[in-house]
This record gives structure tokens, sequence and C-alpha cells, in this order.
């Protein structure tokens, strides 16, 4: 067969500038859910437990980050939090249905990447609304 | 599969660690679920129902188990990252070890916030 036929030490193109490489929606989904788990476990877990700590220790601390939470830094930082949980929560999802063979051919998964990519923006948007 | 390329700082071999991935996430999203059924229950969040929902001890475990998911999900994850952009031995360990003092530091963290002192 052709495969066989290939020699094996076939030199492999090594162009890896990030900037000229043109992205298919799948791989921007990817890249996303990645970078959105990296954002959770450097911030989201800390921050998470700290605020639970402070929220748990009395009405008055309560207050207190209610009050913090007041600030357009605070709002930013927690809605892109909101973002990297919704996308990763997401991108999730599709990676179970793909492993369950549901939406694997091409054009579906093109449609359930941006499908992912536009509902994450979405309800981050509600999140942003909620806060605001 | 046997092969010679198996490293100390790599993945664990086979599909446990795919596994695991799966798993953690579909029980995180089963307590995102029910976060989010409580917010709706409840029509938002004040001090007393959230002081509340943590002395439900049922809720308490079920809070421990979304943690442990998470730390061992954000393991399996972060190692992935790691193995995939840092490629020599000694930086790779160096930073894995501090992912996972990170996380037993978040994972005791965790049990203080859940059952230390209330």
């Amino acid at each position: 067969m052709a495969v066989l036929d290939r020699p094996v030490m076939k030199p492999r193109p090594t162009y890896l500038n990030l900037f000229a490489i043109r992205m298919p929606l799948p791989a921007i989904v990817s890249i996303l859910h990645r970078a959105s788990g990296a954002l959770l476990f450097l911030v989201g877990i800390p921050l998470l437990l700290c605020v639970v700590q402070r929220a748990l220790a009395a009405p008055e601390a309560w207050a207190q980050l209610r009050a913090a939470f007041a600030s357009p830094l605070a709002k930013l930082v927690a809605l892109a939090l909101a973002w990297a949980f919704i996308h990763h929560l997401l991108a999730g999802i599709r990676h179970l249905l793909l492993d369950a063979h549901i939406g694997v051919e091409l054009p579906a998964a093109r449609r359930s990447a941006a499908l992912t990519l536009v509902l994450a923006v979405i309800l981050t948007l509600a999140v942003a609304v909620r806060l605001w | 599969m046997v092969t010679p390329n198996r490293i100390v700082v790599g993945a664990h071999y086979g599909w446990r660690d795919w596994l695991v991935q799966r798993v953690t996430a579909v029980a995180m999203a089963l307590y995102t679920m029910l976060i989010l059924g409580m917010l709706l229950w409840f029509g938002g969040l004040d001090f007393a129902a959230w002081k509340a929902a943590f002395g439900n001890e049922a809720f308490r475990i079920a809070t421990f188990v979304f943690m442990a998911s998470l730390l061992w999900h954000a393991w399996v994850g972060v190692r992935n990252i790691l193995m995939d952009y840092i490629k020599p031995v000694y930086p790779r360990l160096t930073l894995q070890v501090l992912v996972i003092a990170a996380l037993i530091g978040y994972a005791g963290w965790t049990l203080q916030v859940l059952w230390g002192a209330q």
C-alpha cells in the first residue's frame, strides 16, 4: 500500500509561526480550552477558596466582599474568570460529545466549535449584565 | 504497549488519565448544575442562605467531591501543558512538584474551609 511505500525518515516541516498559521475554528476552541484551564488553575482556584472562606467568616466579611466586588477591576476579574469557566465547560461538553463519536465529521465539528465560542461569549455577556 | 520511551516526568501511560479527566469533569458539571439550581431556587444569595448551605453536611460533602475533582482535573490538565511546553527534565520536574505542592495545599485549605473551626 501507498502508506508503506513512504520513506521512513521523511523530513517533516517545522514551520510554527503562530501568527502565520491560519487556525481553523476547532483549533481556536482547543487553544482557548487550554488557556482558560490555565487561568482557572493559576487564578481561579486560589481566588475561589479565598472568597468562599472570607464569605463564610462573618456577616461583616460578607458585606466587605460585596463592597470590594463593586469596584470595576474586581468585576473585570470576575468576568474574565466567568468567561474562562464557561468556555472551559462548553468546550469540555463538546469534547465529551466528540468522545462519544457525536459530531466528529468536519462540518459538524466546525459548527459545534463556532457554537462553543459564540455561546461562551453570550453567556459571559449575560454574567456582565448581571454584574453591572 | 511496552515502549522504551516512558519517562518519569511524562504521563501515566494508558487510558487512566483520559478517563479521570472525563469523570472529574462530569462530577464538576453536576455540582455546577446544583449551584445554579440553588441560586435560582433562592433567587440570589445572602449571607444567611450562604451560611445555611455550608451548614448542611450533605452540601459540604458535595462541595468536597467537587473540589477533589477540580484539583485532580487540574493536575492532569496542567501536567499536559507542562509536557507540551517544557521539554528539559529538571525544569519540568520542578514545575510539576510546585504544581503538586500547590494542589495539596489547596486540598488542605478546602478541608479547613469546609470542616475547620466554624
